[in-house]
């Protein structure tokens, strides 16, 4: 496979440290994820050619953009960039902020072209405007579009959707979406906000400290026990690929395939065979060593096994409890309850789920 | 009281010496302008210092040094003269060189503010949208910076306007060659023909007014570009 991204930056200066070393799928979504001052906009800014590491590597799909020698300079690299800020140029119209990287690209390397874009990212209507009179979302909808039009290798992008409420967030995340299964253009994506991103992620990068705690397919990584200490409380738990098995009529119920074990969900109104993304978090899991006897309300209960007992903090009353169960689940129970039930990793348990958010319909997997 | 004739020569001598002037600054004030605001070198003090001298300095010890500089003798004059014959002292070009420096504060700072408030981020998306750093320049850079622009034309056109001890030092008062206008004035109030002084005063004065009330009407309408 050709399509990979190797990545090695190590910086030193006084008050901040990077040193990552990263093999990544170059398709799909990649997430960087972690607190602020973790080093992910220092990470990309290396991606792009903004910021030299003294010392550093960086090959994408067999192209090498730095080394010892080689360092390409950002205009050379082909990637496009969307930050937090829109970042278009007052000067120029829509349509000209549109095309302004698309003039700038050899007629043979253009792969997408101005009509596509527009309708991907619904933009039909703006074009004669002035950035200044756009809202928000539509900035960014259109900063992403200006990046896309120089058919880049790679789309880097820096918490695009940070500066915009939730409605606007939810509104663009799907043409992101949309860029990833129409175009194919890879992406990276930067930020601090684990929902933001749920429903795009495949890969994930997880970063501490200017360094890679763990990185990988987003159903590992994210039941990692180390991630609650990068994440912060909150956010952890499990990302499962699920399918469509079959609708439940009479209880108004969605019954989900997830690895020969069923779940069950409020009716979704999605066709039987698809796919569903679904996020379980870690706080809504909750553990028995013994089998279920029936008399319980608790609707969705998947046999696993114990496979690693994080680390347990003498002040705090929790610990988290990664399961097997075919894919990677995180359970957050208390330490009592750890030493009551006396769990052993390799131990079979019940998993008992009180919540089930759904994601998307994730066809692309 | 007879309308008095104007001389209408030192008037086109002037604003050939402003135009070319300004031309030049141009070309040589934005690299400078746009050095001082990118970069991060401990000269940029001292780069800063000697742009803003004129603005300090006696016209007369500027004219002086410049004198002694474009002379027969000077550093410039001298390879000059062996050139072509003539030193650039009391010369339009030496004018057009002595200007240029005495007017450069009033270009360069206009564009380095200018250049400063659109910061860094302008120039890396182009950058990053395949732009190379001259491209980037000219199709971002100077759209963004055009209040900066237009105020370093003007005030550089005005004020080599109205220059007079420098030029008087280093171009003399010869006729058709380096008279300008505010030299004119200066003869005419010598001879006591203060009819003619008053128009060409008046009208300097007027000219300057109006040219800045332009700027500032411009600069008003021109939408604030730093987003």
């Amino acid at each position: 496979m050709t399509d990979l991204l190797t990545a090695k930056f190590k910086m030193d200066y006084a008050e901040f440290n990077l040193d990552v070393e990263l093999n990544l799928p170059a398709k799909g979504v990649t997430v960087v994820f972690g607190p602020s001052g973790s080093g992910k906009t220092t990470l990309l800014r290396c991606l792009a050619g903004l910021e030299r590491a003294p010392s550093g590597f960086l090959k994408l799909a067999g192209q090498v953009w730095q080394d010892e020698e080689i360092f390409l300079p950002i205009q050379e690299r082909k990637i496009g960039l969307v930050f937090q800020e829109s970042r278009l140029f007052p000067h120029l119209n829509i349509q000209e902020n549109l095309l302004y990287g698309y003039q700038r690209t050899l007629p043979a390397e253009r792969n997408l072209h101005l009509d596509e874009v527009v309708q991907v990212l619904d933009l039909g209507r703006l074009l004669k405007r002035a950035p200044e009179k756009l809202s928000g979302g539509e900035r960014q909808r259109v900063a992403i579009g200006r990046a896309l039009l120089t058919s880049p290798k790679l789309l880097l992008m820096d918490e695009p959707l940070a500066s915009l409420d939730m409605q606007l967030k939810a509104e663009i995340i799907p043409f992101i979406k949309r860029i990833e299964d129409e175009f194919k253009t890879p992406i990276i994506y930067v930020t601090h906000s684990m929902n933001e991103v749920l429903q795009l992620v495949d890969t994930m990068v997880i970063l501490k400290s200017g360094k890679v705690v763990n990185f990988g397919p987003v159903e590992e990584v994210f039941s990692d026990v180390r991630l609650r200490e990068a994440v912060g409380d909150g956010q952890v738990g499990a990302v499962l690929e699920t399918s469509v098995s079959e609708h439940d009529e009479e209880f108004g119920l969605t019954r989900l395939d997830f690895m020969g074990q069923a779940l069950n969900v409020p009716k979704q109104n999605i066709p039987v065979g698809q796919n569903l993304r679904v996020h379980i978090h870690s706080k809504d899991v909750s553990l028995s060593t013994v089998p279920p006897e029936g008399a319980t309300s608790v609707l969705n209960i998947l046999k696993a096994r114990v496979e690693k007992i994080g680390i347990l903090d003498p002040k705090g009353y929790s610990v988290d409890i990664e399961l097997d169960a075919g894919r990677p689940i995180l359970a957050t129970i208390t330490r009592k309850s750890l030493s009551n039930l006396n769990l052993k990793p390799g131990q079979p348990v019940y998993a008992h789920i009180k919540a089930i958010k759904m994601v998307h319909e994730s066809d692309s997997f | 009281m007879d309308f008095p004739l104007i001389d209408l020569q030192p008037i086109w001598l002037t604003l050939q010496l402003a135009g070319v002037t300004v031309v030049i600054l141009l070309a040589l004030g934005t690299p400078i302008a746009w050095w001082l605001a990118q970069t991060r070198s401990r000269s940029r003090v001292v780069v800063e210092a000697v742009v803003a001298l004129p603005l300090v300095l006696p016209p007369t010890v500027l004219g002086f040094y410049l004198l002694i500089l474009l002379g027969p003798h000077g550093w410039v004059g001298g390879p000059v003269q062996a050139l072509t014959g003539s030193a650039l002292s009391f010369s339009f070009a030496g004018l057009v060189f002595a200007s240029t420096l005495y007017s450069l504060p009033f270009v360069v700072q206009p564009l380095h503010s200018a250049f400063e408030s659109i910061g860094k981020v302008p120039m890396e998306t182009a950058q990053s949208l395949g732009a190379s750093r001259l491209d980037a320049f000219f199709s971002v850079i100077t759209p963004l910076a055009r209040r900066g622009y237009l105020t370093a034309v003007v005030l550089g056109f005005a004020h080599t306007l109205g220059e007079f001890g420098v030029v008087l030092m280093v171009g003399g008062n010869i006729p058709g060659k380096t008279k300008v206008i505010s030299i004119e004035i200066y003869d005419r109030v010598e001879v006591l023909e203060y009819a003619q002084a008053h128009i060409l005063s008046a009208g300097l004065l007027a000219f300057s007014f109006l040219v800045l009330v332009m700027v500032y009407s411009i600069n008003r309408r021109l939408p604030v570009q730093v987003t």
